[in-house]
């Protein structure tokens, strides 16, 4: 027997027992412990057990297509992969982080920024390292199922515009819903859901956004599909018509890009408001928006100078310049306050309360028709100061000028007339009777749209009928408002835009006459800076051109608002307007449309052009 | 009187709990892997219970006290082994604490459990009275503590505490005095709050590096959801369980480990409470039959030899099933005979070889 060992027998018999009796009872500890989770919550835990395998897949519902008036694709959507990366082997994740970079075309830094961006993020849940997977890129992951089993594709629907920027300003874009719109309707909505932003895409979004299905999958706890439990299939968006025409659209957009000039057109049927073009420039393109913007990209477009995803067709208010002529002389024929006959003098310019005004040349003694035709600002200074503002004010909201004309798009502005109420109410002062000399030729603290305009010259050529613009084509229930012309006036009137473009004294010099069309129209050419200010800079900038042309000139078909910032004369920007009247003709006597061949009008050379720094935009 | 040890003195009815509990082990390995890419998982865990069997006889046949002869020396060698595996052990999960063995992957704090049941067996034999003085405690909490404290910089909280019970429980049989062991029950109640406590005072990436310590394999949150979706296979198991390879939270993988350390949540949602039930008692009938060993054996080097075993086992039943219900924290203590894993498994049938051992020489002079 070793040293150590003193062979002792006495055992402690009680001392042992009592550990039998402590293992005994944490033996029964434990079993209270399972009975209270088995037993008392079992039903709780069989709920949890169940969501835990159980995931809803979302089947999303493609947004309906677009098309033009004979039922082209102007925007669809169509089905694209995104690619998923597991994450549950984080090892693995990072030894195959470098072929999965170069097999998708990332950087590996990029890569692992979105790995790192989402470490908090349950392991078990795939993040979407590549929005919009190429072909290539599928076939990447297809091909390595078995060596790199960690990428995997989910199918999502996508916008497509496949004419890129053209209407764009209209069509607007999609995006991922916002955080607010999701508050209003937490039912209908999940995050990342995608919903029209801007334009018709959100004008008509209802229509457009179908019902997303769900597909419910049991997964395991890497997520991996198991087995389908059940499909509830997406229903499709429904398509919408629009009242637009491609070819139009098309000669439309190709004679602003000549020259990258910067403004905005809007052409309409004149009976009924259909929508046959809109252009505004400059302008973006929505497929940038339909993966996922980059912020950068949208900073860009957000803070640039020259505002591009401003539709100026319906956002930028501007002074009218000369079109506000026709306001002008509706209101004189209308109220009888000035005799028809009434001629003036123009010896070139004007003395009104000790202020000199200028006309662009002498035009001598000129009657309605001439002061129309050649644009006399004289004769139009006379007929303001007798008609007062109030009239002026009057005429001009009747023809639907000061406020919004109703189109289907969000975000039109309502543009100003203004009157001796709103000169107390905004500036605080009395009305300078003086200003209304400025507003009877379209300039000073007065601004219209390019669509009012449209909507105004075509109400004045049809005796009074004011029609609401729209896109919709089978747009029903639309109000037409009514403000009764006499016959007489609209005679007169249109007989004087037709001069405008056929007679030889006319401001567009006969060069947009039209051959077997009754093409008439009204130029505007609106300073953006005041007298004063060209004196300060030392320069003279350019004006903004405006040019609303029609056909036939009484009861129109077509009208067309073309606006084209710093074009110089609004008789340049005419061109445009007969590009798209002669299309319009053409296509109805069964010719092909021809692309534009406008002149050429001088670009926008700066950006002081821009909206902004015009004087005449004026915000009660 | 018999003068030679002999096999038909094995404890059978002992070997058949074992064998019991080990065939309910090897059943859920199977149902948690066979639809897998682990599958096939449990006849691994056989060979590894057949080299455990083997490894079993082939200790009992060395006279118990021939081993705590060597006590010191296998003392020497422990800790060792363990700088050995500090300073060029294999890392896998973050944690140093494997060696190749012939190809095999053997955690060596394994064998220290075995040594330190010697050691201490040995020590307390040694003790000629029945009242331990302030210097005993001071030595066996030095004995325990290096081979704990190298354990504990692995890091492998878990093995380093299962070294504890042999300790307390030993000296406990040594004969604690009833106020010493009233003393250090209360210092260590009162500590349990104040510790709980301090950890809410701990900013929380403090208590995040305490996370990450505990368990390095996972991510910071993966604890709490481990447990989570433990107590969720365990309670959505119900009275009678959802069957035998039915369970979804088993099946679908949501059971972290589920054939090794959560092996006994696999088996509470297919078998249900009745089957943890019949577990659990199993289990204690092991530990009784253990207790009753030691009750018989020779001397009370054989007695603490016995009992050392004991603690280990029932502290690791006691940790493992109180983790799976959320009761303890996650720090990788698997369940004896159940969990699957070789080293774990070749401990428990050395450590019973140790209590065959006593049990045959309980009447050899």
């Amino acid at each position: 027997m070793a040293a150590w060992n003193a062979g002792d027998r006495k055992i402690p018999q009680g001392r042992l027992a009592l550990v039998s009796y402590v293992s005994a009872a944490f033996v029964i500890f434990l079993l209270v412990g399972f009975w209270k989770l088995q037993v008392v919550q079992s039903g709780h835990y069989a709920d949890l057990a169940e969501k835990n395998g159980i995931r809803s897949i979302p089947i999303i519902a493609p947004r309906g297509t677009m098309l033009d008036r004979e039922g082209r694709v102007l925007v669809d959507s169509y089905p694209s992969f995104s690619i998923l990366l597991e994450r549950d082997n984080p090892k693995q994740v990072e030894r195959n982080l470098p072929q999965i970079a170069e097999g998708l075309g990332l950087t590996l830094q990029d890569l692992q920024q979105q790995l790192d961006a989402a470490r908090f993020e349950p392991k078990f849940l795939p993040i979407i390292i590549k929005p919009a997977a190429t072909e290539a890129d599928i076939a990447f992951v297809e091909s390595h199922r078995a060596d790199i089993a960690m990428l995997d594709l989910m199918m999502v629907q996508r916008r497509r515009y496949p004419h890129g920027n053209m209407l764009a300003s209209a069509i607007g874009y999609v995006g991922e819903i916002s955080p607010q719109d999701l508050e209003k309707n937490p039912d209908k909505y999940k995050p990342g859901d995608i919903v029209g932003k801007a334009g018709l895409e959100r004008e008509y979004n209802d229509q457009l956004e179908g019902t997303d299905g769900m597909r419910r999958v049991v997964v395991n706890s890497v997520g991996k599909v198991m087995r389908t439990l059940d499909n509830v299939e997406a229903i499709p968006g429904k398509p919408i018509q629009l009242t637009i025409d491609e070819d139009l659209q098309a000669i439309a957009e190709a004679d602003f890009d000549k020259n990258s000039k910067m403004g905005g057109l809007i052409a309409m049927d004149a009976r009924n408001g259909e929508i046959l073009a809109m252009v505004s420039r400059p302008t973006f393109d929505p497929n940038d928006f339909a993966v996922r913007i980059a912020p950068k990209e949208w900073a860009i477009l957000n803070t640039d100078p020259q505002t591009p995803l401003l539709n100026r067709a319906i956002q930028a208010q501007l002074a009218p310049g000369s079109v506000f002529k026709v306001v002008e002389a509706a209101a004189m024929l209308e109220s009888k306050a000035i005799p028809a006959t009434y001629t003036a003098y123009c010896p070139g310019s004007a003395t009104f309360y000790g202020h000199l005004y200028h006309c662009d040349h002498a035009h001598g003694q000129v009657d309605l028709h001439r002061a129309l035709v050649a644009s006399c600002d004289v004769y139009f200074y006379n007929v303001g100061k007798m008609l007062g503002i109030e009239l002026i004010h009057q005429y001009a909201n009747d023809l639907g000028l000061g406020e919004r004309t109703g189109i289907d798009l969000p975000g039109e502005e309502p543009g100003l007339i203004p009157s001796e109420e709103w000169s107390e109410r905004v500036n605080h002062h009395k009305w300078y009777a003086g200003s209304t000399i400025s507003v009877a030729i379209g300039q000073g603290p007065i601004t219209a749209t390019p669509v009012q305009l449209a909507r105004m010259i075509a109400a004045v050529a049809s005796g009074g009928k004011l029609i609401r613009p729209h896109f919709l084509k089978d747009a029903t229930g639309f109000k037409t408002a009514s403000f009764p012309l006499s016959d007489d006036t609209v005679k007169q009137l249109t007989d004087a835009m037709w001069g405008v473009v056929n007679e030889p004294d006319g401001t567009t010099s006969g060069t947009v006459k039209l051959e077997n069309v009754d093409f008439a129209g009204k130029t505007g050419t609106a300073q953006t800076e005041s007298f004063a200010l060209q004196a300060k800079l030392g320069k003279h900038l350019k004006e903004n051109g405006w040019f609303i042309g029609l056909a036939p000139r009484r009861d129109p078909e077509i009208v067309v608002a073309a606006l084209v910032q710093g074009a110089g004369w609004g008789s340049s920007v005419a061109p445009i307007v007969r590009d798209i009247v002669k299309a319009y003709y053409d296509k109805k006597n069964g010719h092909t449309p021809q692309v534009s061949t406008a002149e050429n009008i001088t670009p926008a050379q700066s950006t002081a052009h821009s909206l902004a720094t015009s004087p005449t935009v004026q915000r009660p | 009187m018999k003068d030679r040890p002999r096999v038909q003195d094995f404890d059978w009815t002992l070997l058949a709990i074992v064998g019991a509990i080990s065939a309910i082990g090897l059943l859920e390995i199977y149902s948690s892997t066979h639809a897998s890419a682990m599958n096939g998982m449990q006849w691994k865990q056989v060979i590894w219970i057949g080299i455990g069997v083997i490894a079993m006889f082939g200790i009992s046949r060395i006279d118990y006290h021939t081993l705590l002869d060597q006590a010191p020396v296998l003392y020497v060698i422990g800790l060792a082994t363990l700088l050995v595996v500090l300073g060029i052990g294999h890392s896998r999960f973050g944690a140093r604490r494997w060696v190749d063995v012939g190809g095999q992957n053997l955690q060596v704090s394994e064998l220290m459990k075995l040594i330190i049941i010697i050691v201490l067996a040995r020590y307390f034999a040694e003790m000629r009275t029945d009242r331990l003085t302030l210097a005993d405690y001071a030595k066996i909490a030095v004995l325990t503590a290096i081979p704990a404290g190298l354990i504990l910089v692995q890091p492998d909280l878990g093995t380093a505490l299962v070294l504890i019970p042999v300790a307390v429980v030993g000296a406990f049989l040594a004969g604690i005095e009833w106020r010493h062991a009233a003393v250090g029950l209360l210092v260590v109640a009162l500590l349990i709050p104040i510790g709980w406590n301090m950890r809410r005072h701990l900013k929380p990436y403090q208590q995040q590096r305490i996370q990450t310590f505990l368990h390095p394999e996972e991510n910071p949150r993966g604890a709490g959801y481990q447990i989570l979706q433990s107590e969720i296979a365990v309670g959505a198991g119900g009275f009678w369980g959802k069957g035998f390879g039915k369970g979804s939270q088993n099946q679908l993988g949501f059971v972290p480990v589920r054939y090794s350390d959560f092996i006994l949540a696999a088996l509470a949602e297919e078998q249900g409470f009745v089957g943890v039930c019949v577990v659990l008692l199993l289990y204690l009938g092991l530990i009784l039959r253990l207790t009753d060993n030691a009750q018989k054996a020779k001397d009370k080097a054989g007695m603490y030899v016995v009992m050392g075993v004991t603690a280990i086992l029932g502290f690791h039943v006691l940790v493992n099933a109180s983790m799976v219900i959320g009761y303890m924290p996650v720090t990788g203590i698997p369940l004896p005979l159940m969990s699957y894993g070789g080293s774990s498994t070749a401990f428990v049938f050395l450590a019973l070889g140790l209590v065959m051992n006593v049990r045959m020489r309980r009447f050899v002079n």
